[in-house]
């Protein structure tokens, strides 16, 4: 299995994509600059988090734009699977990728911290590594991170089972506590927290690591 | 030709920065703000000068990029 982490200017979580990537898959996981335009040698393709472009206009709104974009929605649509965290979930609704859109919090406050989530969906590749209802730990680091659909689109990602993680207690105004959203076809995830800064003991915990683990597995197999 | 377009929020979408806005304007004294909404401002300098293709330009921005129409609404106008 080949993966490889998006680059924009001003991402700045992209080496512990690569780092997370790396420890699950036992192989190296290449950095791909936005101005590329050829992922066709890649399985998995990941969106990192960061400020990329700066945040300007909307968060996620120029990068969605960059002519990697037009590659990984066209490996998207032919259902390979496509992980944003972060600002890349940003980029990923900015895209059309998946539903809905990430607004400023609802306290208006940059959140830093570690939140609990309850896996909502185990049952796609993205949270294999973990079971339905299980609570785990990851950090969020974000201004924008309130997801928001209207009530259509939120009744059919809730009835989809499109809802990957749900906040315990939410920290940022989302939708339905909504914290990671699938594509209708399960191959896109898009989510605020952080699984891939708890990967190792000496960061604070492990709890992101099975999700890395269970990715890799299910696409192994 | 130039075009100015407004970005607004849709109606029914929380707005943060609005409604911190509308409590400072209160508790700067000014009474009678019912609601504040932020929106964006973009002008756009444009070499066409048909006004109905600047128009049909500057739509298609709107829709590719200026607005997020999942959440806002736009104007457009374009002055001579």
């Amino acid at each position: 299995m080949k993966a490889c982490v998006i680059v924009f200017p001003a991402s700045n979580c992209d080496r512990d994509m690569k780092v997370a990537l790396e420890r699950s898959l036992g192989s190296p996981v290449d950095m791909v600059w936005h101005r590329e335009t050829d992922l066709s040698g890649y399985d998995l393709v990941t969106i990192p988090g960061g400020f990329s472009y700066g945040d300007y206009l909307r968060c996620g709104a120029m990068a969605a734009r960059s002519p990697i974009m037009a590659e990984v929605v066209k490996h998207a649509q032919r259902g390979a699977p496509v992980l944003g965290i972060c600002n890349g979930f940003q980029v990923l609704c900015e895209s059309g990728l998946l539903p809905g859109v990430l607004m400023r919090n609802a306290h208006l406050k940059f959140i830093c911290k570690d939140v609990s989530l309850k896996v909502e969906n185990a049952n796609t590749i993205f949270t294999s590594g973990y079971s339905s209802g299980e609570v785990v730990t990851y950090p969020v680091a974000h201004h924008d991170g309130n997801y928001f659909t209207d009530a259509e689109t939120l009744k059919a990602i809730e009835g989809n089972g499109q809802v990957a993680f749900r906040y315990v207690n939410n920290p940022n105004g989302s939708i339905n506590d909504i914290a990671g959203v699938l594509n209708k076809a399960g191959n896109v995830l898009g989510m605020m927290p952080h699984p891939e800064r708890l990967v190792d003991p000496l960061l604070g915990g492990i709890d992101g690591k099975p999700m890395f683990d269970g990715l890799v597995k299910s696409l192994a197999a | 030709m130039k075009a100015k377009v407004h970005v607004t929020l849709k109606n029914g979408v929380l707005d943060p920065q609005g409604k911190a806005i509308e409590h400072t304007l209160g508790s700067l004294g000014f009474k009678g703000v019912k609601q504040a909404r932020q929106g964006k401002f973009i002008e756009l300098d444009l070499a066409e000068t048909d006004a109905d293709k600047a128009r049909a330009q500057v739509d298609e921005m709107c829709k590719k990029l200026l607005a997020n129409t999942v959440i806002e609404n736009y104007t457009i106008d374009i002055e001579g």
